[in-house]
Protein backbone atom coordinates (compact mmCIF):
# COMPACT_ATOMS: atom_id res chain seq x y z
CA UNK A 1 0.00 0.00 0.00
CA UNK A 2 1.27 3.17 -0.95
CA UNK A 3 -0.15 5.90 2.04
CA UNK A 4 0.81 8.87 -0.15
CA UNK A 5 -0.71 8.23 -3.17
CA UNK A 6 -3.61 9.89 -2.53
CA UNK A 7 -1.21 13.12 -2.07
CA UNK A 8 -0.48 13.10 -5.38
CA UNK A 9 -3.93 12.60 -6.86
CA UNK A 10 -4.33 15.04 -10.24
CA UNK A 11 -8.17 15.09 -9.88
CA UNK A 12 -7.51 16.77 -5.85
CA UNK A 13 -4.49 18.32 -7.53
CA UNK A 14 -6.80 20.11 -9.86
CA UNK A 15 -9.69 20.95 -7.20
CA UNK A 16 -7.16 22.53 -4.93
CA UNK A 17 -5.51 24.94 -7.79
CA UNK A 18 -9.34 25.95 -8.82
CA UNK A 19 -9.21 27.11 -5.00
CA UNK A 20 -6.26 28.26 -4.89
CA UNK A 21 -6.87 30.37 -7.73
CA UNK A 22 -10.35 32.03 -6.81
CA UNK A 23 -9.26 32.98 -3.06
CA UNK A 24 -6.04 34.57 -4.90
CA UNK A 25 -8.38 36.70 -6.99
CA UNK A 26 -9.89 37.87 -3.85
CA UNK A 27 -6.52 39.80 -2.49
CA UNK A 28 -5.19 42.99 -3.85
CA UNK A 29 -2.06 42.48 -3.45
CA UNK A 30 0.89 39.98 -4.08
CA UNK A 31 1.81 37.53 -1.70
CA UNK A 32 5.12 36.01 -0.96
CA UNK A 33 5.34 32.26 -0.24
CA UNK A 34 8.46 30.94 0.88
CA UNK A 35 9.29 27.14 0.68
CA UNK A 36 11.89 26.29 3.16
CA UNK A 37 13.15 23.31 1.88
CA UNK A 38 15.07 21.38 -0.73
CA UNK A 39 12.74 18.88 -1.25
CA UNK A 40 9.75 21.14 -0.91
CA UNK A 41 11.69 23.02 -3.58
CA UNK A 42 11.82 20.03 -5.76
CA UNK A 43 8.51 18.85 -5.71
CA UNK A 44 7.52 22.89 -6.59
CA UNK A 45 9.75 22.71 -9.64
CA UNK A 46 9.50 18.87 -10.71
CA UNK A 47 5.92 18.88 -11.31
CA UNK A 48 5.49 22.77 -12.73
CA UNK A 49 3.67 24.02 -9.54
CA UNK A 50 4.69 27.39 -9.91
CA UNK A 51 3.24 27.37 -13.30
CA UNK A 52 -0.34 26.98 -11.59
CA UNK A 53 0.19 29.47 -9.20
CA UNK A 54 -2.15 32.68 -9.57
CA UNK A 55 -0.30 35.57 -10.84
CA UNK A 56 0.07 37.24 -7.95
CA UNK A 57 1.26 34.26 -5.52
CA UNK A 58 4.48 33.80 -6.09
CA UNK A 59 6.57 30.77 -4.72
CA UNK A 60 10.38 31.73 -3.20
CA UNK A 61 12.87 28.82 -1.96
CA UNK A 62 14.34 29.47 1.36
CA UNK A 63 17.68 28.41 2.63
CA UNK A 64 16.44 24.63 3.10
CA UNK A 65 19.93 22.92 1.33
CA UNK A 66 22.42 21.93 3.95
CA UNK A 67 25.00 21.19 1.59
CA UNK A 68 24.59 24.86 0.34
CA UNK A 69 25.05 26.56 3.70
CA UNK A 70 28.00 24.45 4.57
CA UNK A 71 30.75 26.89 5.17
CA UNK A 72 33.57 26.33 3.02
CA UNK A 73 35.36 26.07 5.24
CA UNK A 74 35.08 23.08 6.79
CA UNK A 75 35.44 21.67 3.17
CA UNK A 76 38.98 22.71 3.37
CA UNK A 77 39.74 21.13 6.64
CA UNK A 78 38.51 17.67 5.10
CA UNK A 79 40.13 18.54 1.90
CA UNK A 80 43.57 18.87 4.06
CA UNK A 81 43.02 15.94 6.23
CA UNK A 82 42.57 13.81 3.07
CA UNK A 83 45.65 14.85 1.95
CA UNK A 84 47.37 14.41 4.72
CA UNK A 85 46.27 10.43 4.51
CA UNK A 86 43.06 10.56 7.09
CA UNK A 87 40.22 8.96 5.27
CA UNK A 88 36.95 11.26 4.93
CA UNK A 89 33.48 10.01 4.54
CA UNK A 90 30.54 12.14 3.44
CA UNK A 91 27.46 11.88 1.81
CA UNK A 92 27.20 11.95 -2.04
CA UNK A 93 25.97 15.60 -2.12
CA UNK A 94 29.09 16.77 -0.22
CA UNK A 95 31.52 15.36 -2.68
CA UNK A 96 31.81 18.03 -4.95
CA UNK A 97 30.99 20.92 -3.06
CA UNK A 98 33.76 23.19 -3.20
CA UNK A 99 35.57 24.70 -0.17
CA UNK A 100 36.69 28.48 0.08
CA UNK A 101 40.66 27.98 -0.51
CA UNK A 102 41.72 29.52 -4.12
CA UNK A 103 44.61 26.84 -4.31
CA UNK A 104 43.85 23.07 -5.27
CA UNK A 105 42.55 20.81 -4.55
CA UNK A 106 38.88 22.40 -4.58
CA UNK A 107 36.75 19.88 -2.94
CA UNK A 108 36.93 16.27 -1.62
CA UNK A 109 36.38 14.68 -5.16
CA UNK A 110 39.65 16.57 -6.57
CA UNK A 111 41.34 15.41 -3.55
CA UNK A 112 40.59 11.39 -4.12
CA UNK A 113 41.47 12.14 -7.80
CA UNK A 114 44.72 13.38 -6.31
CA UNK A 115 44.77 9.84 -4.37
CA UNK A 116 43.58 10.96 -1.03
CA UNK A 117 40.98 8.35 0.83
CA UNK A 118 37.82 9.70 0.35
CA UNK A 119 34.27 7.05 0.85
CA UNK A 120 30.75 8.44 -0.12
CA UNK A 121 28.74 6.54 2.43
CA UNK A 122 24.52 6.34 2.19
CA UNK A 123 24.32 6.60 5.67
CA UNK A 124 26.41 6.98 9.46
CA UNK A 125 26.69 3.32 10.29
CA UNK A 126 28.09 2.57 6.57
CA UNK A 127 31.16 4.65 8.36
CA UNK A 128 31.12 3.38 11.38
CA UNK A 129 31.29 -0.32 9.73
CA UNK A 130 34.20 0.36 7.26
CA UNK A 131 36.10 1.98 10.32
CA UNK A 132 36.05 -1.60 12.25
CA UNK A 133 39.60 -1.67 10.43
CA UNK A 134 41.20 0.69 12.67
CA UNK A 135 42.47 3.70 9.97
CA UNK A 136 42.24 7.14 11.11
CA UNK A 137 38.95 8.44 9.51
CA UNK A 138 36.94 11.37 9.73
CA UNK A 139 32.92 12.37 8.40
CA UNK A 140 32.30 15.48 7.48
CA UNK A 141 28.96 15.83 8.92
CA UNK A 142 26.51 18.18 7.15
CA UNK A 143 22.46 18.66 7.13
CA UNK A 144 19.69 20.04 9.38
CA UNK A 145 18.01 18.39 12.26
CA UNK A 146 16.82 15.77 9.73
CA UNK A 147 20.29 14.14 9.84
CA UNK A 148 21.98 15.43 12.87
CA UNK A 149 20.43 12.64 15.26
CA UNK A 150 21.84 9.78 12.79
CA UNK A 151 25.48 11.52 13.34
CA UNK A 152 24.86 11.62 17.01
CA UNK A 153 22.99 8.22 17.89
CA UNK A 154 26.19 6.59 17.56
CA UNK A 155 28.07 8.81 19.27
CA UNK A 156 25.67 8.79 22.01
CA UNK A 157 26.00 5.35 22.53
CA UNK A 158 29.05 4.73 21.99
CA UNK A 159 28.97 2.76 19.14
CA UNK A 160 32.11 4.64 17.20
CA UNK A 161 35.32 2.98 17.42
CA UNK A 162 38.03 5.51 18.39
CA UNK A 163 39.74 6.09 14.97
CA UNK A 164 36.92 8.05 13.48
CA UNK A 165 35.97 11.74 14.29
CA UNK A 166 33.02 14.14 13.27
CA UNK A 167 33.47 17.51 11.56
CA UNK A 168 29.88 18.51 13.05
CA UNK A 169 28.21 21.30 10.60
CA UNK A 170 24.57 20.37 11.82
CA UNK A 171 22.46 23.90 11.40
CA UNK A 172 19.34 24.39 13.12
CA UNK A 173 16.30 25.56 10.86
CA UNK A 174 13.75 27.79 12.95
CA UNK A 175 17.07 29.65 13.74
CA UNK A 176 17.67 30.79 10.06
CA UNK A 177 14.29 31.55 9.44
CA UNK A 178 13.89 33.97 11.96
CA UNK A 179 17.28 35.38 10.72
CA UNK A 180 15.55 36.17 7.28
CA UNK A 181 12.22 37.43 8.82
CA UNK A 182 14.10 39.47 10.50
CA UNK A 183 16.91 41.18 8.41
CA UNK A 184 14.90 41.26 5.23
CA UNK A 185 11.69 42.72 6.39
CA UNK A 186 11.93 44.69 2.87
CA UNK A 187 11.24 41.29 1.41
CA UNK A 188 7.94 40.55 3.34
CA UNK A 189 7.19 36.77 3.31
CA UNK A 190 3.47 36.11 3.47
CA UNK A 191 3.54 32.78 4.43
CA UNK A 192 6.09 29.75 5.06
CA UNK A 193 6.21 26.24 4.15
CA UNK A 194 8.26 24.27 6.83
CA UNK A 195 9.80 21.51 6.33
CA UNK A 196 8.35 18.12 6.89
CA UNK A 197 11.44 16.15 7.64
CA UNK A 198 13.23 18.60 9.76
CA UNK A 199 10.13 18.59 11.90
CA UNK A 200 9.31 15.22 11.98
CA UNK A 201 12.20 15.48 14.16
CA UNK A 202 12.63 18.87 15.91
CA UNK A 203 7.78 18.64 16.12
CA UNK A 204 5.61 20.93 14.43
CA UNK A 205 5.62 23.13 17.57
CA UNK A 206 8.87 24.38 16.71
CA UNK A 207 7.36 26.74 14.30
CA UNK A 208 5.06 28.43 16.01
CA UNK A 209 6.98 31.46 16.56
CA UNK A 210 6.22 32.35 12.82
CA UNK A 211 2.37 32.78 13.48
CA UNK A 212 2.90 34.19 17.30
CA UNK A 213 6.50 36.51 16.81
CA UNK A 214 5.77 37.51 13.10
CA UNK A 215 2.39 37.10 12.32
CA UNK A 216 2.84 34.76 9.48
CA UNK A 217 0.75 32.05 8.70
CA UNK A 218 3.02 28.89 8.44
CA UNK A 219 2.32 25.50 7.41
CA UNK A 220 4.23 22.01 8.40
CA UNK A 221 3.82 20.53 4.73
CA UNK A 222 4.08 16.94 3.63
CA UNK A 223 6.47 16.49 0.21
CA UNK A 224 3.54 15.15 -2.47
CA UNK A 225 1.94 17.95 -4.94
CA UNK A 226 -1.09 17.76 -3.24
CA UNK A 227 0.79 18.30 0.51
CA UNK A 228 2.13 21.28 -1.03
CA UNK A 229 -1.27 22.47 -3.10
CA UNK A 230 -3.00 22.56 0.69
CA UNK A 231 -0.38 24.29 2.81
CA UNK A 232 -0.68 27.14 -0.52
CA UNK A 233 -4.32 26.69 -0.30
CA UNK A 234 -4.23 27.21 3.51
CA UNK A 235 -1.74 30.52 3.69
CA UNK A 236 -4.10 32.11 1.38
CA UNK A 237 -7.04 31.55 3.35
CA UNK A 238 -5.60 32.87 6.55
CA UNK A 239 -3.81 35.63 4.49
CA UNK A 240 -7.57 36.31 2.85
CA UNK A 241 -8.70 36.20 6.56
CA UNK A 242 -6.23 38.19 8.67
CA UNK A 243 -5.16 35.26 10.24
CA UNK A 244 -1.42 34.21 11.45
CA UNK A 245 -1.50 30.42 12.71
CA UNK A 246 0.38 27.05 12.75
CA UNK A 247 -0.88 24.03 10.71
CA UNK A 248 0.38 20.90 10.75
CA UNK A 249 -0.67 19.38 7.25
CA UNK A 250 1.91 16.58 7.14
CA UNK A 251 0.15 14.88 10.51
CA UNK A 252 0.98 12.07 9.33
CA UNK A 253 4.13 11.80 9.91
CA UNK A 254 4.96 14.71 11.77
CA UNK A 255 4.06 14.89 15.86
CA UNK A 256 3.51 18.17 17.72
CA UNK A 257 6.49 17.41 19.98
CA UNK A 258 8.28 15.71 17.15
CA UNK A 259 11.11 12.77 17.77
CA UNK A 260 11.72 12.91 22.10
CA UNK A 261 14.49 10.22 21.55
CA UNK A 262 16.28 11.90 18.71
CA UNK A 263 16.00 15.29 20.51
CA UNK A 264 17.15 14.07 24.02
CA UNK A 265 20.07 12.79 21.58
CA UNK A 266 20.93 16.18 20.28
CA UNK A 267 20.63 17.57 23.21
CA UNK A 268 22.88 15.81 25.64
CA UNK A 269 25.81 15.31 23.02
CA UNK A 270 25.52 18.86 21.73
CA UNK A 271 25.24 22.52 22.57
CA UNK A 272 23.50 25.28 20.55
CA UNK A 273 25.88 27.70 19.41
CA UNK A 274 26.43 30.94 17.22
CA UNK A 275 27.03 29.68 13.63
CA UNK A 276 28.30 30.35 10.58
CA UNK A 277 26.46 29.74 7.46
CA UNK A 278 28.07 30.36 3.63
CA UNK A 279 27.43 33.49 2.15
CA UNK A 280 25.38 34.58 5.21
CA UNK A 281 27.16 34.71 8.16
CA UNK A 282 27.04 34.21 11.61
CA UNK A 283 23.67 33.12 12.68
CA UNK A 284 22.65 33.15 16.42
CA UNK A 285 22.12 29.91 17.72
CA UNK A 286 21.60 27.78 14.54
CA UNK A 287 24.70 25.48 14.98
CA UNK A 288 25.70 22.02 17.51
CA UNK A 289 28.61 21.83 18.35
CA UNK A 290 29.46 18.70 20.65
CA UNK A 291 29.97 18.77 23.92
CA UNK A 292 32.89 18.47 26.02
CA UNK A 293 31.94 15.29 27.19
CA UNK A 294 32.09 13.97 23.50
CA UNK A 295 34.84 15.61 22.25
CA UNK A 296 36.86 12.48 21.38
CA UNK A 297 34.68 12.20 18.39
CA UNK A 298 35.12 16.43 17.22
CA UNK A 299 37.54 16.16 14.52
CA UNK A 300 38.81 19.50 15.13
CA UNK A 301 39.71 18.93 18.67
CA UNK A 302 41.63 16.00 17.30
CA UNK A 303 43.55 17.11 14.68
CA UNK A 304 43.84 20.11 16.69
CA UNK A 305 41.91 22.62 13.93
CA UNK A 306 40.65 25.78 15.15
CA UNK A 307 36.49 26.28 14.87
CA UNK A 308 35.62 28.65 12.56
CA UNK A 309 35.52 31.75 14.48
CA UNK A 310 33.32 34.90 13.31
CA UNK A 311 36.29 36.71 13.50
CA UNK A 312 37.94 34.75 10.96
CA UNK A 313 34.53 34.66 8.85
CA UNK A 314 35.68 35.30 5.19
CA UNK A 315 32.83 35.78 2.09
CA UNK A 316 33.36 31.75 0.77
CA UNK A 317 31.02 31.57 -2.11
CA UNK A 318 33.25 31.59 -5.74
CA UNK A 319 33.20 35.50 -6.95
CA UNK A 320 30.19 36.35 -8.50
CA UNK A 321 28.57 33.38 -7.29
CA UNK A 322 24.99 34.89 -6.18
CA UNK A 323 24.09 31.63 -4.09
CA UNK A 324 23.56 33.24 -0.91
CA UNK A 325 20.76 35.52 -2.37
CA UNK A 326 18.85 32.79 -4.31
CA UNK A 327 19.41 30.96 -0.34
CA UNK A 328 17.39 33.89 1.17
CA UNK A 329 14.87 34.14 -1.50
CA UNK A 330 16.09 37.02 -2.94
CA UNK A 331 17.21 36.15 -6.34
CA UNK A 332 15.89 33.50 -8.40
CA UNK A 333 18.86 31.47 -10.29
CA UNK A 334 17.97 33.10 -13.47
CA UNK A 335 18.84 36.14 -12.00
CA UNK A 336 22.63 34.88 -11.90
CA UNK A 337 24.70 35.70 -14.98
CA UNK A 338 26.29 32.57 -14.65
CA UNK A 339 23.70 30.37 -14.37
CA UNK A 340 23.68 27.71 -16.99
CA UNK A 341 26.45 29.02 -18.54
CA UNK A 342 29.53 28.84 -16.40
CA UNK A 343 28.10 26.92 -13.77
CA UNK A 344 25.82 23.79 -15.02
CA UNK A 345 25.18 20.57 -13.65
CA UNK A 346 27.94 19.11 -14.80
CA UNK A 347 30.33 21.89 -13.78
CA UNK A 348 28.87 23.23 -10.95
CA UNK A 349 30.50 26.89 -10.11
CA UNK A 350 28.83 28.01 -7.13
CA UNK A 351 27.42 25.37 -3.80
CA UNK A 352 23.76 25.82 -5.05
CA UNK A 353 24.64 23.76 -8.04
CA UNK A 354 25.76 20.88 -6.06
CA UNK A 355 23.48 19.47 -3.82
CA UNK A 356 20.39 17.99 -5.23
CA UNK A 357 18.76 20.43 -3.26
CA UNK A 358 20.04 23.08 -4.42
CA UNK A 359 18.28 25.63 -6.13
CA UNK A 360 20.23 26.50 -8.39
CA UNK A 361 20.47 22.97 -9.75
CA UNK A 362 16.58 22.01 -9.27
CA UNK A 363 15.94 24.90 -11.70
CA UNK A 364 18.65 23.98 -14.21
CA UNK A 365 17.85 20.30 -14.34
CA UNK A 366 13.47 20.51 -14.03
CA UNK A 367 12.78 23.95 -15.34
CA UNK A 368 12.63 26.56 -13.03
CA UNK A 369 10.74 29.13 -14.67
CA UNK A 370 10.34 26.78 -18.01
CA UNK A 371 7.10 24.93 -17.44
CA UNK A 372 6.03 21.50 -17.37
CA UNK A 373 3.34 22.21 -19.59
CA UNK A 374 2.22 18.39 -19.67
CA UNK A 375 1.54 18.94 -15.95
CA UNK A 376 0.23 22.22 -16.11
CA UNK A 377 -2.61 20.82 -18.77
CA UNK A 378 -3.39 17.73 -16.35
CA UNK A 379 -3.68 19.88 -13.32
CA UNK A 380 -5.53 22.65 -14.75
CA UNK A 381 -9.26 23.45 -13.04
CA UNK A 382 -11.58 22.87 -15.75
CA UNK B 1 19.57 16.12 1.79
CA UNK B 2 16.37 15.94 3.87
CA UNK B 3 14.99 13.37 1.31
CA UNK B 4 12.92 10.99 3.71
CA UNK B 5 12.17 7.58 1.74
CA UNK B 6 9.14 5.73 2.98
CA UNK B 7 9.05 2.32 3.88
CA UNK B 8 7.36 -1.02 5.28
CA UNK B 9 8.98 -2.41 8.81
CA UNK B 10 9.01 -6.04 7.93
CA UNK B 11 11.16 -7.43 10.64
CA UNK B 12 12.65 -5.84 13.64
CA UNK B 13 15.84 -6.85 15.87
CA UNK B 14 17.47 -5.73 18.80
CA UNK B 15 18.11 -2.11 17.21
CA UNK B 16 17.84 -2.83 13.27
CA UNK B 17 14.96 -3.05 11.26
CA UNK B 18 14.41 -4.81 8.34
CA UNK B 19 12.32 -2.27 6.30
CA UNK B 20 10.45 -3.41 2.62
CA UNK B 21 11.28 0.09 0.26
CA UNK B 22 9.05 -0.94 -2.75
CA UNK B 23 9.99 -4.47 -3.10
CA UNK B 24 13.54 -3.80 -2.19
CA UNK B 25 14.59 -4.54 1.49
CA UNK B 26 17.61 -2.65 3.54
CA UNK B 27 18.59 -2.80 7.27
CA UNK B 28 17.91 0.54 8.67
CA UNK B 29 18.74 1.52 12.26
CA UNK B 30 15.81 1.89 14.20
CA UNK B 31 17.03 3.07 17.54
CA UNK B 32 14.93 6.70 17.80
CA UNK B 33 11.41 5.30 17.13
CA UNK B 34 9.76 2.32 18.65
CA UNK B 35 8.57 0.21 15.68
CA UNK B 36 6.94 -3.22 15.01
CA UNK B 37 6.51 -5.18 11.84
CA UNK B 38 3.99 -4.33 9.14
CA UNK B 39 4.50 0.02 10.18
CA UNK B 40 5.04 2.42 8.25
CA UNK B 41 8.16 4.52 8.46
CA UNK B 42 10.34 7.26 6.74
CA UNK B 43 13.50 6.35 6.44
CA UNK B 44 16.78 9.38 6.23
CA UNK B 45 20.19 8.29 5.73
CA UNK B 46 19.58 5.07 6.91
CA UNK B 47 17.58 6.20 10.51
CA UNK B 48 14.11 5.76 10.71
CA UNK B 49 12.98 9.60 11.65
CA UNK B 50 9.54 8.52 11.99
CA UNK B 51 6.48 6.72 11.34
CA UNK B 52 3.67 7.11 9.15
CA UNK B 53 0.42 6.65 10.18
CA UNK B 54 -2.18 5.53 7.35
CA UNK B 55 -5.27 6.40 9.52
CA UNK B 56 -4.06 9.93 10.06
CA UNK B 57 -3.27 9.80 6.30
CA UNK B 58 -6.78 8.88 5.40
CA UNK B 59 -8.40 11.92 7.54
CA UNK B 60 -6.06 14.16 6.47
CA UNK B 61 -7.54 14.31 2.78
CA UNK B 62 -10.80 13.84 4.37
CA UNK B 63 -10.49 17.19 6.76
CA UNK B 64 -9.19 18.94 3.49
CA UNK B 65 -11.98 17.44 1.28
CA UNK B 66 -14.23 19.01 3.68
CA UNK B 67 -12.32 22.09 3.89
CA UNK B 68 -12.53 22.61 0.00
CA UNK B 69 -16.59 22.22 0.24
CA UNK B 70 -16.92 24.56 2.82
CA UNK B 71 -15.07 26.99 0.09
CA UNK B 72 -17.42 25.91 -2.41
CA UNK B 73 -20.42 26.85 -0.28
CA UNK B 74 -19.26 29.76 0.94
S1 LIG C 1 24.06 29.50 -10.80
FE1 LIG C 1 25.97 28.79 -9.83
S2 LIG C 1 27.18 30.63 -9.59
FE2 LIG C 1 25.06 31.31 -9.96
S3 LIG C 1 24.14 31.51 -7.91
FE3 LIG C 1 23.72 29.44 -8.59
S4 LIG C 1 25.39 28.20 -7.72
FE4 LIG C 1 26.07 30.35 -7.66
Amino acid sequence: MDVSAPFRDPGISRLIVGKIAGIAGELDDRVKIMDFCGTHEWTITHYGIRSLMPENVELVAGPGCPVCITPGYYVDVAVKLAMEGVRVFTFGDVYRLPGSSKGAPRNLEEARSEGADVRIVYSVADAVKLSSDGKESVFLAVGFETTAPATLSPIYRGAVPDNLSFIVVHRLTPPITKYVLENYPQSPIRGIIAPGHVSAITGAAEWKFVAEDYGIPVVVSGFEPVDILLSILEILRQVRDGRAELVNEYSRVVRWEGNLRAKGIMRSTCEVVEAGWRGIGFVPESGLRLRKGYSRYDALVRYGVPELSKEAWLEDLPPGCRCAEVTLGMAKPADCPLFRKVCTPERPYGPCMVSSEGTCLIWAKYGGDELLRGLREEFEPT
Amino acid sequence: MCLGIPGKVVEVRDRIAVVDFGGVLREVDATLEEVNPGDYVIVHVGVIISKMDPETARETIEAWEEMIRTLEES
